[in-house]
């Protein structure tokens, strides 16, 4: 079996809103062995960024709070550890992408600068030396000309690029996990496949575990080995990639997949695409049971009592349904 | 596999190749400055100016505080170039001589509230909550207060202290920068505040403390640089300010003592002898526009070229 890197245990991060407690995620379990990649799916506003930012323990508190579970990184639970040691697990260990790069430079300083950054602060670098790692890293997520494009500006790139130099400086202090947060939502959808392309081909060459965080199910299926679905703060499925666009268990999953374009039968059957019915519930006050069941077509008396718990329904697919 | 090596070593020709076309930030600034050219004549003018404070006393050796009746409120002349004041003392010393006051403390002065109004604004605007409440109560208190009686109050108290340790003139020079530094942070402060306000919401910022940045790095090195172009505008309206803010005091006897001219010092002498010395109003009116202006148009200059988004 593979080591276990990351492994979330019964996660909540509630936010404290004047209108009470906002549960953006309300007991979450997720583990990611070494060099494997997770998808991480779901509509928005179900918990899957919070989930990242709680990982490197980037809630804002306040208003923010992780009130309970474990987050355990190599055995080791960074739930309680100070700023100063979170700040040498960040990029060194856990490295994460955001999804707006247009805005995620900083508009001042020269890509190398920024990259170089990181580099000395972690490893402690010359700056001569980590220029020459930047320029290196640039040349790795494939731009062009990377030793004249380090000394340029975060306003000489196109999104695309700044995606890439984003991707360059998580990578540049080799880190065992990439937390990919809709890496390719704000781009366009060539430059999406290319980004996607980039992420595949880095994780060949530095072998690091990803978590892909996305609400698009085909960006999983091409990537991810192994997928984790996400509903109102909570894990309601979690399979293998095959099997889970195979044999989906829960509804939800169901309804995700079924709301996929197709473009082989749709143009041929003309049919409407499927929607899921109704709207993600209001995380400040869950229904008691199912969150799911209020959509739910299958739903039955027993859904609305209690939530039902991840229980096994095959090798490695798990499932919170009664179904 | 985490430890994998970064496929080849860089080839050196290509290195060379490249660092060759590569400028500097400081040169890219320096380009971008010279193409503003109201900036570059306004360094000129500006150095003109300070050369001949400098340098000028060295050279036009008329004693400033020579009384000559028999020679008062005269136009320029060969024997006073710029002529003589109420009391026939010669303008063109003591212009010299007072410019070396009026932009060392305009300059000074400026540089005491930038210091203070960004400390204090940048610590309120990264840390929420009470920290912030308590600076901005600060601020408004000092925003609030009635500048010259406490002015009036803080020079009575410590003069004689000051000039007792610095002597007269460095005393003096001392205390009226610290207080009209003082009591011009206030703007600074709020308007970096703001600043920070905005940009600490910002992708950069989250990014960067998601690599591993601290908090004082995460504001030093990420969002200060960020929010200094509005902060360089204020800066050099806060010279002119000062400037006048000095002659306001030298006005109402709290300056500098009578004996020792200063350009706003001059002026306000000068106001009441416009109707039959023009010439006199117009040597400190003219040095004080030009010094005020040239340093807008440089902190103009100063706030594109420091800017890499400009592309000129």
């Amino acid at each position: 079996m593979a080591e276990r890197l990351l492994e979330i245990k019964g996660l909540k991060t509630h936010f404290a809103t004047d209108d009470g407690m906002v549960r953006s995620v309300d007991g979450v379990d997720l583990s990611i062995d070494r060099g494997e990649t997770v998808g991480v799916v779901g509509e928005s506003g179900c918990g899957k960024t919070v989930t990242a930012l709680s990982v490197l323990k980037l809630i804002a508190m306040p208003p923010g709070r992780i009130v309970a579970g474990q987050i355990l990184w190599q055995g080791r639970d960074l739930v309680p550890l100070g700023a100063d040691e979170m700040r040498k697990i960040r990029a060194k260990e856990i490295a994460i992408v955001f999804q707006e790069p247009m805005t995620s430079l900083n508009p001042v300083y020269t890509v190398g600068d920024q990259i170089a950054e990181v580099i000395r602060l972690h490893e402690g670098l010359g700056r001569k030396a980590a220029l020459d790692r930047a320029a290196e890293m640039l040349r790795v997520v494939n731009i062009p000309n990377p030793q004249r494009r380090v000394h340029d500006y975060p306003h000489q790139f196109s999104g695309g690029m700044r995606q890439r130099v984003m991707i360059a400086m998580a990578l540049s202090c080799k880190p065992k996990l990439l937390i990919a947060d809709e890496p390719t939502t704000a781009l366009d959808v060539t430059i999406q496949a290319q980004i996607l392309e980039l992420l595949a081909e880095m994780k060949s060459t530095f072998g690091m575990a990803v978590m892909l965080i996305t609400h698009a199910m085909g960006v999983v299926a091409e990537t991810a080995q192994r997928v984790v679905v996400m509903y109102a703060g909570k894990v309601v499925e979690e399979a293998p990639v095959g099997e889970l666009f195979r044999a989906p268990r829960h509804p939800y999953t169901q309804g995700l997949i079924r709301s996929i374009p197709r473009i082989d039968t749709a143009s041929v059957k003309k049919t409407r695409l499927e929607a899921i019915a109704g709207v993600v519930p209001s995380l400040l006050d869950p229904p008691a049971g199912c969150r799911f069941a209020p959509r739910c077509r299958h739903a039955r008396a027993a859904c609305l009592e209690a939530m039902p718990a991840l229980r096994e329904v095959g090798p490695g697919h798990k499932v919170a349904c009664i179904l | 596999m985490a430890g994998s090596t970064l496929a080849s070593p860089i080839a050196s020709p290509q290195v060379r190749a490249a660092q060759r076309k590569h400028v500097s930030p400081w040169r890219e600034a320096w380009r971008r400055f010279r193409r503003h050219r109201l900036a570059v004549a306004s360094v000129v003018i500006l150095g003109l100016m300070v050369l001949l404070v400098v340098i000028g006393p060295l050279v036009w050796q008329v004693p400033i505080n020579e009384i000559d009746f028999s020679a008062k409120l005269q136009g320029p002349s060969w024997q006073h170039p710029l002529g003589t004041d109420d009391l026939g003392q010669d303008l063109l010393a003591r212009m010299l001589y007072g410019g070396r006051i009026s932009l060392a403390v305009g300059l000074a002065a400026m540089l005491v509230a930038i210091v203070v109004g960004v400390v204090v604004g940048a610590v309120a605007g990264i840390s929420r909550g009470s920290v912030d409440a308590a600076l901005m109560w600060l601020t408004d208190l000092f925003l609030s207060l009635p500048q010259l009686p406490l002015l009036l109050l803080i020079i009575y108290l410590f003069r004689d202290q000051l000039k007792d340790v610095a002597g007269p003139e460095i005393g003096m020079f001392i205390l009226i920068v610290i207080v009209i530094g003082g009591f011009r942070w206030m703007p600074v402060a709020r308007l970096v505040r703001a600043q920070f306000f905005s940009l600490r919401e910002k992708e950069f910022v989250e990014a960067a403390r998601a690599l591993g940045a601290s908090t004082p790095r995460l504001v030093i090195r990420h969002i200060l640089p960020n929010a200094l172009g509005p902060v360089i505008v204020a800066g050099t309206i806060d010279v002119a300010a000062a400037i006048i803010a000095e002659s306001t005091l030298s006005f109402l006897g709290l300056g500098f003592p009578p004996d020792i001219p200063t350009w706003g010092r001059i002026l306000f002498d000068a106001k009441d002898n416009i109707d039959f010395a023009p010439h006199w109003v117009l040597a400190p009116g003219v040095a004080i526009f030009l010094a005020v202006l040239t340093i807008n148009f440089i902190g103009d200059g100063l706030r594109d070229a420091l800017d890499p988004r400009k592309v000129m």
